[in-house]
């Protein structure tokens, strides 16, 4: 994400239609979310169609796919395209909570922090980069290794805790930026309260800005919950994309030569956040002028 | 410019403060009795090692004395250098088998991390505003920087290692080897270490590739190439200048993706089997190591910070205006 | 004559189609001559402006040409215009605090420019020049960051003016500065042709009670179109196109800019430049419309050097 300040957002129908009709046309938006949609709906709706667990044991083990098994089966006869669909309604879980609680956090520890300055500001910068500093990952570990992870949202609730920093930064230069902007003063001076002012006055003017953050949250957080599930401490109860990679690791899918074992999983995850991170770009150039292409 | 790094020292002090106590804490709250609990849950053979853990585990904790002193004593321990003895490798103390693993994975992250990084932001700027290269490469830089590492590193370990039988896929030099000087062993050396790298590299060049890309395009609108534009001067120039204002930002993110490009490598070496951290903290879950795990985990957390502290320096070097700022002379 | 601009067109590409912001203006500057560009925000002073000196990605140069010093400016090509920049045709930008390279210390961005068009960097001279604006010679070895804006403003200027151009553009230089550096600003411009450092000067300006002080000659625009052109005395005290009429007569104190009115003594609007109405386009705004005013009136010269586009201008 660049750091170049946000347009004031376009509140006029002309604006918005334009900046409707850019999106429309701007490639990279429209390829990212069809991607993001084709996968959407096959982790919402495609667990229906499967009539078994995903970790049953329900045929040949070791099969490549085909017609009846589309991504095989494992080493023990688990159907691979099963657990892929229920991998990625996991991943998607993870991205989204993840995601949501690491903007939430963000957003009230940058808005609060750019708009009141001072010595509160001088604290929360200083929380946020003491956390921004901690390698989050290597946190989770520790965390995740002691305390056990059984659940999605409890892994998403961990992520979400260490994966906000930057985005409290980014937040907190922008909401310094408006801070002084007329519109604010005159709300101020008005009387409005501060959580008001910030909501109504300064969180709208930023939005297409909170949006792009919020994208590239819930990407880092799908990749972060992949690679604690490939060392082994993802949730206990459910499949997820890390977890088929890491169990095609452990049972050396690699040296038997079974591909059809950790390419989808890994696939999966590299286009969703792929798309996420198009999509963003996308956007950023439809929101922006600037960077729209003549 | 004293100031400024007061700051950061500050700050880099108070994460270390932090990270050692979530390393006291964390084990707290783990349910029930924690050295019974943590016991149990280590699958030791040896009753000696049971014991000493056990030994240890009081000591360490102290769970009779107040919570003061047994914070304390785990700094205590700790400024001794004492991590405690690891479980897997009963009784070899833990900063030992860490301080063995280190240069593996330093071997591994500095050239890719600095390799990634030149190479990235120039193909990056070059790419920028050049329709052909920016429509045709960068869809290739996204999807690399969206690749989760270990499965990159898995297609490259399948596809270079097993089906085409390239390269060795897992450990740092052959399993006949002694590890000495001689050309055999540092060949095998170089072998070993080729595929880790280069997952490690690709991932983190498609980052920074489409980072400069897209901080090159804002530059390249910026006021002062508009009226550098106006007086005529070449393109060469206008884009000599945008990279050299384009590329403070990137050593800022350098510091932001530390923590993605360590726990990268982590991955990486356990799809390698490589013996660095990695492979370390994959071994302590396993053995439910806990002095292992907690120990590497310091060792990497005074890493970033010894990183994040360099990259600060070579910062203020590169760009002009924190050094006036600061009232070096003004 | 320095600079002939003949029936010039410059479209900008927006989504809604070809926005007509500058549709056939012919004019001339001579030689040693100041003039003052004015007009409303969407009048095409500021497109006139950039055409002379870079088009931006959206502006196609339709048609007509410009002639400086009796050459053809390549108005659509972006590489053979470079031979005129800085040489023969400058520009001081309206962004003058932004423009310097915030990373490069103004000394050696100096240098490194000419180099890069191929001239030989002179430091007495340059610090010669900078002296001319009251500057030291110091800020050559400071970054943009340690000026203040109207020092770097000042750098700017001499910049722009090192290669003795034979047409200097000024856009909105005073719009951003108080009143006391508004009138520096103005005799430094005014001293740069004096001095012989520019042949002849196009000062795009909101403000014509300030450009009245400096200028030799004013021209108005309107919609794309040149209203009228006079010596500043004449166009100021005794304007002949009701438009300019209006516009004196509306004109505040000195230094009000008077685009923060919003024009209250002309009731109306302009025509939307996407697909503007036949005629003369100030007809709908205009006391003395009448039915010949739905044909465009001719820039016809009334007096000597006074230009109306008017049919009752007579």
């Amino acid at each position: 994400m660049s750091e170049a300040s946000p347009e004031a957002q376009p509140r006029t129908p002309t604006a918005r239609r334009e900046a409707l009709h850019f999106a429309l046309r701007n490639r990279k938006l429209v390829v990212g979310t069809i991607i993001i949609g084709v996968f959407l709906v096959a982790a919402v709706f495609g667990p229906m169609t499967i009539d078994h667990k995903p970790t049953d044991y329900v045929g040949p083990p070791m099969t490549p796919p085909s017609s009846e098994f589309w991504f095989g089966t494992t080493t023990f006869g688990q159907d691979v395209f099963a657990q892929f669909l229920y991998g990625l309604r996991s991943t998607f879980l993870v991205g989204a909570l993840g995601g949501v609680l690491a903007a939430a956090v963000g957003m009230v520890v940058g808005f609060v922090a750019g708009y009141r300055g001072g010595w509160v500001d001088e604290l929360l910068n200083m929380l946020t980069n003491i956390v921004l500093v901690l390698p989050a990952l290597v946190v989770l570990l520790i965390v995740n290794a002691y305390l056990g992870v059984r659940s999605i949202g409890v892994q998403a609730l961990f992520i979400g805790l260490t994966s906000w920093p930057w985005a409290a930064r980014a937040i907190r230069a922008q909401t310094f930026s408006l801070r002084s902007r007329d519109f604010v003063d005159l709300a101020r001076l008005s009387g409005v309260r501060t959580p008001k002012i910030i909501l109504r006055e300064i969180a709208p003017n930023m939005s297409s800005y909170l949006f792009l953050t919020f994208i590239l949250l819930f990407g880092s957080a799908i990749l972060i919950a992949a690679s604690l599930d490939f060392i082994g401490l993802g949730p206990t109860d459910s499949v997820s994309l890390g977890l088929m990679l890491n169990n095609a690791a452990r049972w050396s899918a690699l040296q038997l030569g079974m591909w059809w074992w950790f390419i989808p999983p890994g696939a999966g995850i590299t286009a969703i956040v792929g798309a996420l991170y198009v999509m963003n770009v996308g956007l950023d150039e439809v929101f922006n002028p600037k960077l729209r292409e003549m | 410019m004293r100031r400024y790094f007061g700051r950061k020292l500050l700050i880099y002090g108070l994460t270390f403060f932090v990270a050692v106590t979530i390393n006291w804490m964390i084990p707290r709250f783990m349910p029930g009795d924690p050295v019974s609990s943590m016991l149990s849950r280590a699958n030791v053979a040896q009753p000696e090692a049971v014991e000493a853990m056990r030994a240890h585990y009081n000591a360490l904790f102290g769970f009779d004395l107040p919570l003061w002193r047994q914070y304390l004593n785990f700094w205590g321990a700790l400024l001794k250098g004492d991590l405690g003895i690891s479980i897997w490798l009963f009784p070899t103390p833990v900063t030992d088998v860490i301080i063995r693993a280190v240069p593996y994975t330093l071997g591994l992250l500095l050239p890719s991390i600095l390799l990634s990084w030149f190479a990235g932001n120039r193909f990056g700027a070059f790419a920028a505003r050049r329709k052909w290269l920016d429509n045709s490469v960068l869809p290739v830089g996204y999807v690399l920087t969206a690749t989760p590492y270990m499965w990159l590193a898995i297609l490259l370990a399948w596809a270079l290692g097993i089906v085409a039988g390239v390269f060795p896929v897992a450990g740092a030099y052959g399993f006949d080897l002694q590890p000495s000087w001689s050309w055999e062993f540092v060949g095998s050396l170089a072998q070993h270490w080729f595929l880790p790298f280069a997952s490690l590299f690709l991932v983190a060049f498609g980052g920074w590739a489409i980072g400069m890309r897209n901080m090159i395009i804002y530059e390249l609108e910026a006021d002062y190439v508009n009226y550098l534009r106006a007086l005529g001067a070449p393109m060469r120039l206008v884009r000599r200048y945008a990279f050299r204002n384009a590329i403070l930002p990137q050593i800022t993110g350098l510091a932001l993706q530390l923590g993605v490009l360590v726990a990268g490598a982590l991955v990486t070496e356990i799809v390698f089997s490589y013996p660095g951290l990695g492979h370390l903290i994959l071994q302590a879950i396993q053995n439910q190591d806990f002095f292992l795990l907690q120990g590497t985990f310091l060792f990497i957390v005074i890493g970033v910070l010894i990183a994040n502290f360099v990259i600060d320096v070579a910062y203020v070097l590169v760009d002009p205006r924190t050094r006036t700022g600061m009232g070096g002379q003004a | 004559m320095a600079l002939k601009v003949t029936d010039l067109r410059v479209y900008y590409r927006t989504l809604r189609g070809e926005v007509k912001a500058l549709d056939g203006v012919t004019f001339s500057v001579a030689d040693g001559e100041i003039m003052g560009l004015a007009g409303e925000s969407g009048s095409g002073k500021s497109t006139l402006a950039k055409s002379l000196i870079r088009l931006d990605g959206r502006m196609r140069h339709v048609g007509g040409t410009v002639e400086l010093d009796g050459r053809a400016m390549p108005l659509s090509d972006d590489t053979a215009m470079d031979e005129f920049r800085f040489r023969k045709v400058s520009l001081i930008p309206q962004y003058s605090m932004s423009a310097l390279n915030p990373t490069r210390k103004i000394g050696k961005m100096i240098g490194e420019l000419l180099e890069s068009r191929g001239e030989r960097p002179d430091r007495a001279e340059l610090e010669r020049r900078l002296e001319l604006v009251g500057l030291s010679k110091d800020v050559l070895d400071r970054y943009p960051i340690e000026l203040s804006g109207g020092m770097k403003q000042r750098v700017v200027m001499v910049i722009s003016t090192l290669l003795n151009p034979s047409l200097l553009i000024a856009d909105e230089v005073t719009s951003a500065l108080d009143v006391s550096s508004q009138k520096a600003v103005a005799t430094t411009l005014l001293g740069f042709r004096d001095h012989g450092l520019v042949t002849s000067m196009m000062v795009v300006t909101h403000d014509i009670s300030l450009v009245y002080q400096i200028a030799d000659t004013i021209m108005v625009m309107y919609a794309g179109r040149l209203a009228e052109k006079a010596p500043a005395d004449a166009l100021v005290n005794a304007p002949r196109h009701p438009y300019t009429q209006q516009l004196i007569s509306a004109l505040p104190e000195v230094g009000v800019r008077y685009e923060d009115r919003r024009l209250t003594g002309i009731p109306g609007n302009p025509p939307s430049l996407l697909n503007p109405p036949g005629g003369c386009r100030f007809r709908d705004r205009c006391p003395l419309a009448s039915g010949q005013c739905a044909e465009q009136p001719p820039f016809a010269e009334v007096a000597p050097g006074h230009f109306v586009a008017c049919w009752k201008a007579e």
